[in-house]
């Protein structure tokens, strides 16, 4: 399904395409080749190979577990009639929600980045805050508007609301990488917009997009909690049920692979449509303080209709599940149930999602530049390992990793560190995401420069390529800290028993139905993630402002 | 780099929040566990079993930490871990998930003077977990699209086209489980797979991920009849109101297969290392005060411990005339499974 939506960006991207051939980043095909044939130094590969093993646990593990259930059973469930209508539903979703989500968050991430848009302070801390808010919420919220919302169209509906923000945040951290004179030039040659766009943005911008399309596609395999409520059945809903209704784990691992499998065709896709004009499309920044030269369009009479359509999308996305909350909150309490601790849930929640967000930006960082500056068999295997973990449902995961925990790390299970470690693991593709887009865009013959010029090679990765892809180190860190912020179901297997993180003080009153206690958690859900929207906003603020060039228009 | 050098410092600054949670969260086992602590893994609705967990720690001494999470779950759990498991007491919901714990020797026997204290039938048969309360089905319909003459006496008879349009259910909460095996067990697997598609068809679009949303639909008018549990709607009406309640609960005719009584329970981990204390709890939970409290709360179910009367707005235990059907017979959930996927619902 990856690869049928990309065939479009790939017909975009063709190599022939003039715009691919400019040379700003000078000489870019050629660097390409000959930073491919560099082998990459052993601590890089060594590090990027501990990182991957870690990463393959819970696949080996199913695959182990996967053995002893026996083919009868398997096949029984299988061959079902009821399996390819799940099939289809599956894929039916996946391509219609990352096609409109695609196409959503590049257009919120260019009107954001590259136009005069009022309030684009506002809008960028809303186009993350989606990400934040449970699933459940959002399906309840839908599901309680209209009854009519349910099937493929509901679930594509919501699903697409809720996951538009894992493709806006990387495609607007290339655009911010991104040289805005080249789609000038082609304008200035005679493209109308349209034409320059795709001739010359959406090249810079491919691997983010790519990336962010991969990622939705992985979350969409794994969802349940929003289908489940939208009565939308696919794959994952049928784990679901051999795991809650037979307790039978190793049947769900079982077919828990089939979900691999999917993922492992996303994945091939991807990297398929990602190859094409390879090194053609890259480096879009140019050297040193004009990269960040950033050219503003007036939006002049679209202001109007660009601004609505902004407030539509937040509204749906983030107006309709907040009123559901305050609504809820403005209900008398009912239960019994006594308060968990607000301000200790808020900790524990911050404490993990922000180690998990440091974690896995730092345990990506070698997989990404291993993948992006050596490429090669190794590069490339590392770094699709580094997406199979998201196709999983959290549920399997987090029980495979119990039974790694209890038989090989009996002290670490049930502690704050195998927690942070397994949101770390779920969340890995996001952080891979992110910086694997920046790190394309950082040329490495300035990194080159330094080390002539006698800088160590450690030094000159800190001094000259940080800080250029310090806006993917900034995404990822933001989008793993989001998604480990409001998952459930991983945490309550894995949290030390008697402790609570927001989500899980949520679901506690939700299960009784006692909303009205459980909304004081989903407002501050809300709250804390408005915190790495806001940071990535002085962040990005804090960078071309210091250039007179930015607002010219 | 000004800002790399902001970066870093903010990446420590977390990642030193996060170690010192871990710290805290670590001394704080620790320091619980020098008194004598059990290990809960609870499936049961969460508020009646923190005020039986509060009371009994008073009576006690014992503290109880408490993790919660669906029965299937802690089953699972528990299951994956195995000899190793930090649990020492599992209370889940249904009988099926601890008969499948007891099938894999996970469970240790409980002590002959707390089985003794509720009625045999209601125990383990391998005398490996107690019963502790009791919910049955019943039939749940709107008041206004149905008068009680109206009603099935039968649970047979929802899958007739009759009620196409008008029933509702969640075919994926545990509770169905048992009733789907009582039918199988009275009329066949094919009959039973037969009530199952016609119920599938018969509720079209109003099939709901659990009983709370199909009792909200009754009550809204949206669905007309269901076969659910009883104390959702004794649970709803706390919620709502009696005002607002325009929906009733009838039984179905006595020993109709789809009248179930299903038994709530809990049991000791064969790996427990506080067997002695973990003893204790389930005592407690038989006894009559933690059960005057199960009596008392908001759960609507019924207490098992004879002398013990139910919250006074259910139909007394004793007047109840379920389905035959034993603990034994009712499995560990495995039938009902496979018959929910041959009907495209699982």
């Amino acid at each position: 399904m990856q690869a049928m939506n990309g065939t479009r960006l790939a017909t975009a991207v063709r190599p022939d395409s003039p715009a691919a051939g400019h040379d700003a980043a000078g000489g870019t095909e050629q660097e390409a080749a000959s930073t491919a044939v560099r082998r990459a130094p052993w601590p890089l590969t060594g590090t990027a190979a501990v990182v991957c093993t870690t990463l393959l646990l819970p696949v080996t593990f199913l695959v182990w577990q996967a053995t002893g259930v026996g083919w009868p059973l398997i096949s029984r469930l299988l061959m079902r009639h009821v399996t390819l209508t799940l099939l289809v539903n599956t894929v039916e979703l996946t391509v219609v929600v990352t096609t409109c989500a695609a196409l959503i968050a590049t257009s919120a991430a260019w009107c954001i980045e590259r136009t005069n848009l009022p309030g684009r302070r506002l809008w960028r801390v809303l186009m993350l805050l989606p990400l934040a808010i449970p699933d459940f919420v959002v399906g309840y919220t839908w599901s309680s508007l209209s009854p009519a919302i349910h099937g493929l169209p509901g679930a594509a509906l919501v699903m697409t609301l809720g996951l538009f923000p894992l493709i806006y945040l990387p495609v607007s951290a290339a655009l911010r990488r991104a040289d805005s004179t080249l789609y000038e030039v082609a304008r200035g040659l005679g493209d109308n917009r349209i034409v320059a766009f795709v001739r010359v943005v959406l090249p810079q911008i491919k691997t983010a997009l790519l990336g962010g399309c991969l990622l939705v596609t992985l979350a969409l395999l794994a969802e349940f909690g929003a289908f489940e409520i939208l009565r939308f059945q696919t794959f994952t809903t049928e784990i679901f049920t051999e795991f809650t209704l037979g307790f039978n784990a190793p049947a769900a691992s079982a077919l828990s692979l089939l979900l691999v499998l999917l993922s492992l065709l996303a994945l091939t896709g991807e990297h398929i449509v990602g190859r094409r004009g390879a090194g053609r499309a890259a480096p879009a920044a140019t050297a040193g303080a004009r990269v960040l030269r950033v050219h503003r369009y007036r939006l002049g009479r679209a202001t109007l209709p660009v601004t609505a359509g902004f407030a539509a999308l937040a509204g749906l996305s983030v107006g309709v599940p907040v009123s559901t909350v305050i609504y809820w909150r403005l209900q008398a309490p009912d239960t019994t149930l006594p308060p968990i601790p607000l301000a200790g849930a808020a900790w524990n929640t911050l404490a993990y999602a922000g180690s998990a967000a440091v974690l896995a930006t730092v345990a990506a960082f070698p997989v990404a530049l291993l993948f992006v500056r050596h490429g090669g068999r190794l590069g490339t295997l590392f770094e699709r390992i580094g997406y199979l973990s998201q196709g999983l449902p959290g549920l399997v995961l987090a029980l495979a990793l119990v039974f790694f925990a209890v038989h090989a790390a009996y002290p670490l299970y049930q502690t704050p560190e195998l927690l942070v470690v397994t949101y770390a693991i779920m969340f890995f593709p996001l952080a891979l995401v992110s910086l694997r887009a920046s790190l394309v865009q950082a040329p490495p013959r300035l990194e080159e420069t330094a080390r002539s010029l006698g800088c160590r090679p450690l030094a000159a990765l800190a001094r000259v390529t940080l800080p250029l892809v310090a806006p993917g180190i900034a995404a990822s860190a933001a989008l793993v800290f989001l998604a480990a912020v409001v998952e459930l179901t991983a945490t309550l297997v894995l949290i030390p028993t008697g402790a609570h993180t927001l989500a899980t003080a949520f679901w506690a009153y939700q299960q009784n139905a006692s909303y009205a206690s459980a909304s004081r958690y989903a407002v501050v859900i809300v709250v804390i993630a408005a915190v790495p929207g806001c940071m990535l906003q002085r962040w990005f603020d804090a960078g071309p402002s210091r250039h007179p060039a930015k607002e010219q228009s | 780099m000004v800002r790399v050098v902001r970066i870093a410092g903010l990446a420590a600054g977390v990642l030193l929040a996060g170690s010192l949670a871990a710290c805290g969260a670590t001394a704080s086992a620790g320091s619980s566990g020098s008194a004598q602590t059990i290990t809960l893994y609870n499936g049961q609705h969460e508020e009646t079993t923190q005020a039986l967990v509060a009371a009994f720690e008073k009576q006690t001494g014992i503290s109880v930490t408490i993790r919660s999470d669906a029965e299937a779950v802690v089953t699972g759990q528990i299951l994956q871990e195995g000899s190793r498991s930090p649990a020492d007491v599992i209370y889940t919901e249904n009988s099926p998930p601890l008969e499948k714990l007891s099938e894999q020797h996970l469970l240790a026997p409980a002590s002959a003077s707390t089985l003794g204290t509720v009625p045999a039938r209601f125990n383990s048969p391998a005398a490996d977990w107690i019963g502790v309360s009791a919910r049955t089905t019943v039939l749940v319909y709107n008041t206004k699209a149905l008068s009680p003459a109206q009603l099935p006496k039968s649970a047979l008879d929802l899958s007739s086209p009759a009620w196409r349009g008008k029933f509702g259910f969640a075919p994926t909460e545990t509770d169905l489980q048992p009733v789907i095996t009582s039918i199988t067990r009275a009329h066949g697997q094919a009959a039973a797979l037969a009530w199952l598609k016609g119920l599938k068809a018969n509720a079209g679009s109003n099939v709901y991920p659990d009983n709370e949303t199909v009792m909200s639909k009754i009550n809204s008018g949206q669905v007309q009849i269901a076969l659910i549990n009883n104390y959702y709607w004794y649970r709803l009406r706390l919620q709502l109101g009696a005002a607002a309640m325009h929906s009733a609960v009838a039984h179905l005719a006595a020993g109709d297969s789809g009248y179930v009584l299903d038994v709530s329970g809990a049991g000791i981990l064969a790996s427990s290392k506080h067997k002695t204390a973990a003893q204790k709890f389930l005592a407690f939970l038989v006894s009559a005060q933690g059960q005057a409290i199960i009596a008392h709360s908001d759960s609507y179910e019924y207490p098992l411990r004879p002398g013990v009367a139910a919250a006074a707005l259910l139909t007394p235990l004793s007047q109840l005339s379920p389905a035959p059907d034993t603990i034994a017979d009712l499995g560990d959930g495995a039938l009902p499974l496979t018959l929910l996927q041959q009907a495209q619902l699982g």
